[in-house]
């Protein structure tokens, strides 16, 4: 698999939370070969469903991957005119950091789609307390360079204002970009989604490209509990070693997926995870989080009685900007790793799980 | 309608008391519904039978309202309170608030020293007439609401508690409205929106619904110096398609506009950048739902004049019903 | 000496690692409940069934989690680096004892020497990422072979009684957990009762959600130990809850209104049976029945805490009255609580 194309046509494609109707239809055709059944649900989650190839429990156990597929992006929140040209006041969805648009250039979905700049006032003609400090949502406006009556025809409140970043190839096997958090990741499920089709594996495979992961891990509270799987694993980004970073926990690029320890994550799934990695030989870090881990792993866990999950992430550089940049070589490693584990997982597993908790039986 | 504004806004129900608010709507709604219930945490769920071709739908409007807690009387029996949901301490001096007896107490602060702080609302307490901490007939726990009398101005309708009152009347109204829905509509009349949209999740999570449409009001950006935004009172509806806790259900948006077009329905689309409503819970409660908001254009919200414009309120209306009327393809 | 006190505050169960006090607290209810089960997350829940009398479900909540710190990373000297798990006032930290890991590796907290601080340092406070514990590994293999990555640390104390007082860490929330305790070992509810030791409360009272999503209960009852700040001060504050004077019951909090119709049920068993009580001022702060009560259809919960001074640090202090009070207060607040109580229509 072509991994470098797979993340050039993923990242590409526009898919703000809330509006991820492109996006979810380049996803399914991807894995369309790879499934049974795919199907969107009411909040826009992408759900596809792998059934079990090898004979044993009926119904089989369910495992959920998670993988979001939105991306941060800004929204029109008001139109200014000044001199006969529109200017648009926006807003973000998601953590848009102020620090990085200014200058970018983006695309403006309206009627059709319109490039825009992200403009703002030379400093000097910006107010005092203004100097010195980033630029914020008050100063930084949209530019489209039409007329204002083109932009009221073309443009509405509430419209959706992607980046426009086309992919790059870096040294080292290493791709830099918009959305890689976390198009990568639905990379790595379809990279494990393709294994999976030579491999027989008793427990059935729900694959979840979630929406609104970037406002409010939405499609991983809302899937979790509607689906209800027996064990579940969200797939996120995570911080890779570079700039303004290395004095952090921190991984390095193509040194591998990173397995996440703390409150969301079930240990029992952690070294479930760790051990098949150490079986293939395969590079791993180990990463920990003290309160929220801030994946889908912190919907998925707690819906409804209670779902044991892990998290596999990607190191990625300089998350949330345009130019986030990541190792193709994790991508398939977290792949294959998520593949290996699916295929081992059996009857016994969840018996395990429990034992991990407390040795002995429970009373009844 | 005004007459069931006066009443609703003036009325007492602070977050998590509220026990009037729900015995007010009763009545209203009895002819309207084919069932009425509450459930454990307080939410007044009216159920509208439809005729087994639409959706589910949850359409919810807060009864709770802001207001305060009384955390400790001092030896001279003054109160000393804490906030219940968004108080702001610039919008209380001179003000007066409502005990569930119907008590009434008046705010006042510490002595100000400086003209040009806002002072906390650990500074400020409440004056209900007591001689000392034993003769105080409030105590430590009570909630009280805002007091203050409804206003017209032409069709300027200024009170406390616009915020979500205003909304209950657009729920109201609908229900009288709709003769006939495909839709199982259940108008569920929330409690506790004010300290984290708390009510209408739990209805949610038991009502499944797979539509959700809050009814509640939105600041403006048409008074000096307020937050640019693109709503103004008497323009129309407002359709929300993002506030700060939430991205609307885009194919919710998308009806709403075509229904308002199709009935010649002033409306204005609403992108709120603080603040959220009850749609926000319904959203990811129980498997998730398709979740938008019908917004009331509001000025001074939180304050004690929210003040709304007839026209709006009767757009919201309107909408509502065209929205429940007809079939739902989202 | 109150050995329940004493077992429950000095055993370890940092948020998401539970394991010790999970396994402690079964070997102390296991005779005297009728079943019992490790949930998903790890919470440790117990039927104790009722005489029959009453058809209703009650989950009794206490939180077996407490707050403390994970190892995040390794400096090339031996030292951990570390971030807390669950709310701290970096000022508590620096030149504390804790116990590290399964293994129960003794380290300490430590920071610049005062006498090689500039005077502006000294006037600063120290942020967790500049401290470290300190194991006396001598280099970072050392400190590997003894710890691992995300293992949880946890302060040490031994229980102490002081009159009337007594000091312990962790009494957030094990006075709750030891008051659940005797809840079981006491006679049968007229109802069936769901023991829920709750994980994860430090983090987002997320034990509790799922825990109660799993019993589905009519009504909930939390147990905790809440903040009481009775110290000298100068102005005239409100006091929010005092050592000695009674169960604290939550009327409101930061994230909810308790059930005002169980509340009042609390307050009138207290009047009935002459057991004294303080109402926690209301605001701030925020217990598991803020979670319960957003779950299923919903169910209505409230708290009754033992006061705790000095929460979230080694060095919590209650009172035993009131501790002896919750038990009593809870116990009976039980055994009258009725269908009436909890319906609605
Ligand atoms: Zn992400
Ligand atoms: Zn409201
Ligand atoms: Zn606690």
């Amino acid at each position: 698999m072509d991994i470098h194309k797979l993340l050039k046509t993923l990242t590409e494609t526009p898919g703000p939370s809330g509006y991820e109707d492109q996006i979810a239809a380049v996803i399914e055709e991807l894995w369309q070969p790879c499934v049974d059944t795919i199907t969107r649900d009411r909040v826009g989650s992408l759900i596809a469903t792998k059934r079990a190839t090898k004979n044993g429990r009926t119904p089989p156990r369910r495992i959920l991957l998670a993988a979001h597929m939105d991306e941060i992006a800004l929204m029109v929140r008001d139109v200014e005119e000044h001199n006969g040209n529109g200017f648009l006041r926006v807003t973000s969805i998601g953590g848009v950091d102020t620090r990085q648009v200014f200058g970018q250039l983006v695309v403006v979905h309206g009627r059709k789609n319109l490039t825009g700049v992200v403009g703002c006032l030379p400093a000097r003609l910006l107010p005092e307390e203004k100097q010195d400090k980033p630029f914020d949502f008050e100063d930084l406006l949209v530019d489209v360079g039409l007329p204002i009556e083109t932009v009221n025809n073309q443009i509405s409140i509430g419209d959706f204002i992607s980046f426009r970043q086309p992919l790059l190839k870096l040294m080292n096997k290493r791709v830099a970009g918009k959305s890689l958090d976390n198009r990568a990741s639905v990379a790595a499920v379809t990279v494990c989604l393709e294994q999976l089709r030579q491999r027989q594996h008793a427990w059935e495979v729900i694959a979840v490209a979630t929406a609104q992961e970037e406002t409010r891990l939405l499609g991983a509270y809302t899937t979790a509990f509607a689906l209800q799987p027996d064990a579940a694993i969200a797939i996120d980004v995570t911080f890779g070693k570079g700039p303004g970073a290395n004095e952090h926990v921190t991984h390095e690029l193509g040194g591998g997926p990173a397995l996440d320890l703390g409150p969301n994550v079930h240990t029992g799934m952690f070294n479930a995870l760790k051990a098949t990695a150490e079986e293939l030989e395969l590079n791993i870090n180990i990463e920990t989080h003290q309160r929220a881990s801030g994946t889908d792993a912190h919907g998925l866990q707690i819906a409804r009685a209670g779902i044991p999950t892990a998290i596999v992430a990607i190191p990625l550089r300089y998350m949330h900007t345009m130019v986030e940049s990541v190792a193709l070589k994790d991508i398939e490693r977290a792949g294959r790793l998520l593949a290996e584990f699916i295929v081992g997982l059996d009857e016994e597993f969840l018996g395990k799980l429990a034992k991990g908790m407390m040795e002995e039986e429970s009373k009844q | 309608m005004n007459d069931l504004i006066k009443k609703l806004v003036e009325a007492y129900g602070p977050s998590g008391f509220e026990d009037q608010m729900r015995a007010l709507i009763r009545p209203e709604i009895e002819k309207y519904a084919d069932e009425i219930s509450v459930d454990a945490l307080g939410n007044l769920i009216a159920h509208k039978k439809g005729d087994g071709s639409g959706l589910k739908v949850m359409v919810a409007a807060h009864m709770d309202e802001i207001g305060v807690m009384i955390t400790h009387i001092t030896e001279e029996g003054f109160c000393r309170f804490t906030n219940i949901g968004g108080v702001y301490s610039h919008t209380l001096l001179g003000g007066r608030v409502q005990f569930a007896d119907g008590r009434i107490g008046v705010i006042h602060s510490d002595r100000i020293t400086d003209r040009s702080k806002i002072y906390g609302l650990d500074k400020h307490f409440i004056d209900v007439g007591a001689n000392g901490r034993d003769d105080c007939p409030v105590q430590v726990g009570d909630a009280a609401g805002f007091h203050r009398e409804f206003v017209v101005n032409g069709k300027m309708l200024s009170a406390k508690s616009m915020d979500d009152r205003i909304g209950c009347v657009v729920a109201i109204e609908a229900m009288k409205r709709l003769k006939q829905t495909p839709h199982d509509v259940y108008f569920v009349f929330s409690v506790q929106e004010e300290i984290g949209t708390r009510g209408a999740e739990a209805a949610a999570n038991h009502l499944d619904p797979d539509v959700g449409i809050a009814l509640d009001v939105t600041t403006t950006g048409d008074v000096p110096e307020a937050i640019p935004m693109a709503v103004s009172l008497g323009k129309g509806t407002a359709i929300k398609v993002k506030d700060a806790g939430m991205i609307a259900h885009h194919g919710l948006v998308q009806l709403m506009k075509k229904r308002a077009s199709e009935a010649s329905i002033p409306y204005q689309l609403e992108v709120l950048t603080g603040g959220s409503t009850d749609a926000r819970s319904i959203q990811i409660a129980n498997g998730g739902a398709a979740a938008g908001c019908i917004s009331i254009p509001c000025r001074y919200v939180h304050s004690q004049s929210e003040t709304v414009h007839a026209d709006d309120v009767e757009n919201s209306i309107k909408l509502l019903v065209e929205l429940l009327a007809k079939p739902m393809e989202l | 000496m109150n050995e329940l006190l004493k077992n429950l505050t000095e055993a370890v169960g940092v948020s998401g690692e539970e394991k010790e006090i999970r396994r402690i607290i079964r070997d102390l209810i296991a005779d005297h409940v009728d079943e019992w089960h490790v949930d998903t997350m790890g919470s440790l829940i117990a039927l104790k069934k009722g005489t029959g009398a009453s058809p209703l479900r009650v989950m009794v909540d206490a939180h077996m989690d407490e707050v403390g710190l994970m190892v995040t990373g390794f400096d090339s000297n031996g030292t951990l680096k570390f971030d807390t798990v669950g709310g701290f006032d970096d000022r508590t930290l620096l030149g504390k004892v804790v116990q590290v890991g399964s293994e129960k590796v003794t380290g300490v907290i430590g920071g610049r020497p005062v006498h090689l601080s500039t005077p502006a340092q000294r006037n600063s406070v120290v942020k967790v990422d500049a401290m470290r514990i300190d194991i006396g590994a001598k280099n970072e293999d050392a400190a590997k072979g003894k710890v691992k990555l995300g293992d949880r640390a946890a302060f040490v104390t031994a229980y102490e009684e002081l009159g009337a007082t007594a000091v312990a860490k962790a009494f957030d929330n094990r006075a709750g957990c030891a008051a659940l305790v005797e809840l079981l070992r006491a006679r049968p509810y007229p109802f069936d009762l769901y023991a829920a030791f709750t994980v994860q409360e430090e983090v987002g009272l997320r034990g509790a959600q799922a825990a109660a999503y799993g019993i589905d209960p009519d009504a909930a009852l939390v147990l905790e130990c809440t903040p009481a700040y009775d110290l000298p001060n100068k102005n005239d504050v409100s006091p929010n809850v005092a050592l000695g004077k009674g169960p604290s019951i939550y009327v409101m909090d930061s994230i909810t209104v308790q059930d005002p119709r169980l509340v009042r049920h609390i307050l009138q068993t207290a009047v009935t049976h002459n057991i004294p009580y303080q109402i926690r001022q209301p605001g701030g702060g925020g217990t598991n029945t803020g979670a319960i009560q957003r779950t299923r259809r919903p169910i209505p919960a409230a708290t009754i805490a033992v006061p705790g001074r000095y929460a979230h640090t080694p060095t919590m202090m209650i009172n035993l009255d009131d501790y002896a009070h919750v038990v009593k207060l809870a116990q009976l607040t039980l055994q009258g609580l009725t269908t009436e109580i909890v319906k609605r229509n």
